[in-house]
C-alpha cells in the first residue's frame, strides 16, 4: 500500500500552483453529505473568489432528472487535512437556477436571521455537543458489540479508557486533530456513556459559522470512518432499551447573558423557550421521541423542565453561571441528527426575535 | 490504515498554536481512570494556569443526575506520549461545586499530609513498584494462557526471554518510553513471576508527586493495552491457587534515614508500622486477603513480621541498607490495586506524626 499513500500524501506545492477545492453540500435526506472536488488555478482564502457551481440534483433527491442542475454557492473554506497543502474544503448551501435556495437549503433562512441587525448584535455564540455513535460494516451494530449479544451495562464507557471500555478511540483521536488542522472550533472530544458512543463540542463559534463548522465536522468524521471501515450514525436512539440515546446538546449564549445581570436575561429567555416547546421540538430530529423518554439523563418530550446542573432537564444551566449571575444555557433537546442551521437560528429567533 | 495513522500524528504546531489538554480523573469505583480532552488557546507549563472543568459525575457513580456537576482541579501535567506536540495529560482531583473532596478523592486528605511541616521537612521518598496482569479480551484469561488450560508452572517466566516464557513485552516497552516522554519517573520494568504479569517501577519520587505518578501511569497502561485489544488487571490475586498475586511494593525513606544513623530512624518507623499494622491493612487494597497468604513471597495478612532480605515478610530492609547503616525499607504489603495516595501519605502519617 506504499506507492498509494506516497501518491495520496504528494505535496504538489513543488510542481504546480494549482490546488484542489473539494465542494461539499447537504443532500436530499437533509443529513446526508456529499462532495465533488475541482482543480482551482492558486489557493483561495476568501469564499467570495471561489466560483459557483452545480450538481446532479436528480442523483441525490433534489431536481427532477430534466431540471437536473442545482447550483452550489460557496459559503466557508476550510484547510483539506486529507489533501493538505493549500487545498481546501468548501462548505456549499445549494439553489436552483433561478436564484432559489432549494427546500433542503435550511442555512439561507438561518442566515437571513443571524443578519437581522437586533440578532447580529447580540453575537450569538453556540457550543454544539455532537453525538454519535460508531456502526460495524454490514451489520448495523455498534462496534465493540458482540454479534448477536450486549456488552455488560452503561457505567464503565463514559471517559473510559481500556480495550473493553473505549472502542474506536483512533477514529476520535483522528478527528480531533483533523478539525483543529482544518479550522473547526472544536473545542473538546468524550467517551459517551453507551459503549462505541462518543462525543466532540464545537463551540464557542457565533453566528452562521456554528452550522457552517458542525456540518464540515460531520463531514470529516464520515471522511474518517470511511478510512476507518465502520460506519457512522446519528441516530438519536440507535439501540432501543437501557442504552443512551445520542443527541446534540446546544449550548448558547448573547452579549447581553455574557454581560453583568445576565442570569435574568437567561432565565427570559429559558421562559420564551418553554412557551415555544412544540415548535422547536418538531424541528429538533427526526425520531427525537425515542430518545427523550425522561430516561437515560434527558427529559420526557412532552415536558419543558429547567434546572440548574439538571441532566434530567430540557434546559440546564451550569453551576458557574449561577454563582456568577451570568453565563450561558445548554438546550439538551436537539437529537444528534438535528440541523445546526435550523437549531441555532431557531434558538435565536425565539430569544431575541420572539 | 495509514491515512488514520497520517491523522492522528498530525503534527498541529504549523497550523495552529492550540493545544490539547486531556483532563484524567478517578472515578467512582476508586480504580476505574476516566479522561476528556479539550482544546486549549497555547501552550500551558504549570497546573495552576489551566482552568477548572467538570464531569457529569452521574455517569461515573459519583453525583446524582439532578446536582451532576463534579468539578475537576488541574494538579499535575504531563506530556502527551499519544499527540505529542504541546499537548498535555493533566491529572486531577475531584471537587464539589462548593468546594469540598468527593468521598472517592483521596488525594486531598494526602496533600495535607505531605504539606504538614514535619512531614515536609523529612523530604519522603518514595519508589512503587506497580505489578499488573494483561488479560486477553473478551475472555478475561491472562495472556499467553491456552484458553480453557494453564502454562507451565511458574519458574521460566521471571525476567523470562522468549515467546514461550515473556506474553506482552510490546506493550511493557511501549509504555516504558511512553512515561519517559511524558516525565513520569519510571525507574525500571521486568517480567514477573506468573506469566502475563509484569512490573514497572516509579521513583524515587518526593510526596504527593509519587502518587500523581502512579496514576498516570496507570493510565498510560490503560491506552497502551487499549491499543493492543488487551485488558489490564490491577487485581491483587487474579488467579487462584499456585499462581503469584499482585502487589504494589511501595519502598520509602526520608531525609533521617538517608543520612549516617539512618538505621535506627528506619527500625523505629518500622515498630510504629507494626503497631498500627490492622489500619494500614484495611487501606492497602481490596481483595488483598486473597493475596496475603504467607506464601508466593508475602507474609500472611494477619502477621506483621519484617527482616533484611526477607521476601516472605511484611517490610523488607534490603541488605545494603543494613550494611551501610542507612538507607531505605519496603513495605511489601500494599496490593497491586492500591491508591498510591492513601498508601504514601499513611506511611508518611504513621512513621512521622503519628505517636504510640
Amino acid at each position: 500500500m506504499s506507492l498509494l499513500s506516497d501518491l495520496v500524501n504528494l505535496n504538489l506545492s513543488d510542481s504546480t500552483k494549482q490546488i484542489i477545492a473539494e465542494y461539499i453540500w447537504i443532500g436530499g435526506s437533509g443529513m446526508d453529505i456529499r462532495s465533488k472536488a475541482r482543480t482551482l488555478p492558486g489557493p483561495v482564502s476568501d469564499p467570495s473568489k471561489l466560483p459557483k457551481w452545480n450538481y446532479d440534483g436528480s442523483s441525490t433527491g433534489q431536481a427532477a432528472g430534466d431540471n437536473s442542475e442545482v447550483i452550489l454557492y460557496p459559503q466557508a473554506i476550510f484547510r483539506d487535512p486529507f489533501r493538505r497543502g493549500d487545498n481546501i474544503l468548501v462548505m456549499c448551501d445549494a439553489y436552483t437556477p433561478a436564484g432559489d435556495p432549494i427546500p433542503t437549503n435550511k442555512r439561507h433562512k438561518a442566515a437571513k436571521i443571524f443578519s437581522h441587525p437586533n440578532v447580529a448584535k447580540e453575537v450569538p455564540w453556540y457550543g454544539i455537543e455532537q453525538e454519535y455513535t460508531l456502526m460495524q460494516k454490514g451489520v448495523n451494530w455498534p462496534i465493540g458489540w458482540p454479534i448477536g449479544g450486549f456488552p455488560g451495562p452503561q457505567g464503565p464507557y463514559y471517559c473510559g479508557v481500556g480495550a473493553d471500555k473505549a472502542i474506536g478511540r483512533d477514529i476520535v483521536d483522528a478527528h480531533y486533530k483533523a478539525c483543529l488542522y482544518a479550522g473547526i472550533g472544536i473545542s473538546g472530544v468524550n467517551g459517551e456513556v453507551m459503549p462505541g458512543q462518543w462525543e466532540f463540542q464545537v463551540g464557542p463559534v457565533e453566528g452562521i459559522s456554528a452550522g457552517d463548522q458542525v456540518w464540515v465536522a460531520r463531514y470529516l468524521l464520515e471522511r474518517i470512518t470511511e478510512i476507518s471501515g465502520v460506519n457512522v450514525s446519528f441516530d438519536p436512539k440507535p439501540v432501543p432499551g437501557d442504552w443512551n440515546g445520542a443527541g446534540a446538546h446546544c449550548n448558547y449564549s448573547t452579549k447581553t447573558m455574557r454581560n453583568d445581570g445576565g442570569l435574568a436575561v437567561i432565565k427570559k429567555a429559558i421562559e420564551k423557550l418553554q412557551v415555544k416547546h412544540k415548535e422547536h421540538i418538531a424541528a429538533y430530529g427526526e425520531g427525537n421521541e425515542r430518545r427523550l423518554t425522561g430516561k437515560h439523563e434527558t427529559a420526557d418530550i412532552n415536558t419543558f423542565s429547567w434546572g440548574v446542573a439538571n441532566r434530567g432537564a430540557s434546559v440546564r444551566v451550569g453551576r458557574d453561571t449561577e454563582k456568577e449571575g451570568k453565563g450561558y444555557f445548554e438546550d439538551r433537546r436537539p437529537a444528534s441528527n438535528m440541523d445546526p442551521y435550523v437549531v441555532t437560528s431557531m434558538i435565536a429567533e425565539t430569544t431575541i426575535l420572539g | 490504515m495509514s491515512a488514520l495513522a497520517d491523522l492522528i500524528n498530525l503534527d498541529l504546531s504549523d497550523s495552529t498554536e492550540k493545544i490539547i489538554a486531556e483532563y484524567i480523573w478517578i472515578g467512582g469505583s476508586g480504580l476505574d481512570m476516566r479522561s476528556k480532552a479539550r482544546t486549549l488557546p497555547g501552550p500551558v507549563k504549570d497546573p495552576s494556569e489551566l482552568p477548572k472543568w467538570n464531569y457529569d459525575g452521574s455517569s461515573t457513580g459519583q453525583a446524582p443526575g439532578e446536582d451532576s456537576e463534579v468539578i475537576l482541579y488541574p494538579q499535575a501535567i504531563f506530556k502527551d506520549p499519544f499527540r505529542r506536540g504541546n499537548n498535555i495529560l493533566v491529572m486531577c482531583d475531584a471537587y464539589t461545586p462548593a468546594g469540598e473532596p468527593i468521598p472517592t478523592n483521596k488525594r486531598h486528605a494526602a496533600a495535607k499530609i505531605f504539606s504538614d511541616p514535619s512531614v515536609a521537612a523529612e523530604e519522603t521518598w518514595y519508589g512503587i513498584e506497580q505489578e499488573y496482569t494483561l488479560l486477553q479480551k473478551d475472555i478475561k484469561w491472562p495472556v499467553g494462557w491456552p484458553v480453557g488450560g494453564f502454562p507451565g508452572p511458574q519458574g521460566p517466566y521471571y525476567c523470562g526471554v522468549g515467546a514461550d516464557k515473556a506474553f506482552g513485552r510490546d506493550i511493557v516497552d511501549s509504555h516504558y518510553k511512553a512515561c519517559l516522554y511524558a516525565g513520569i519517573n519510571v525507574s525500571g520494568t521486568n517480567g514477573e513471576v506468573m506469566p502475563g504479569q509484569w512490573e514497572f517501577q516509579v521513583g524515587p519520587t518526593v510526596g504527593i508527586a509519587a502518587a500523581d505518578q502512579v496514576w498516570v501511569a496507570r493510565y498510560i497502561l490503560e491506552r497502551v493495552t487499549e491499543l493492543a485489544g488487551v485488558v489490564l488487571s490491577l487485581d491483587p490475586k487474579p488467579i487462584p491457587g499456585d499462581w503469584n498475586g499482585a502487589g504494589a511494593h511501595t519502598n520509602y525513606n526520608t531525609k533521617s534515614m538517608r543520612e549516617d544513623g539512618g538505621y535506627e530512624v528506619i527500625k523505629k518507623a518500622i515498630e510504629k508500622l507494626g503497631l498500627r499494622h490492622k489500619e494500614h491493612i484495611s487501606a492497602y487494597g481490596e481483595g488483598n486477603e486473597r493475596r496475603l497468604t504467607g506464601k508466593h513471597e508475602t507474609a500472611d495478612i494477619n502477621t506483621f513480621l519484617w527482616g533484611v532480605a526477607n521476601r516472605g515478610a511484611s517490610i523488607r530492609v534490603g541488605r545494603d541498607t543494613e550494611q551501610a547503616g542507612k538507607g531505605y525499607f519496603e513495605d511489601r504489603r500494599p496490593a497491586s490495586n492500591m491508591d498510591p495516595y492513601t498508601v504514601t501519605s499513611m506511611i508518611a502519617e504513621t512513621t512521622i506524626l503519628w505517636k504510640p
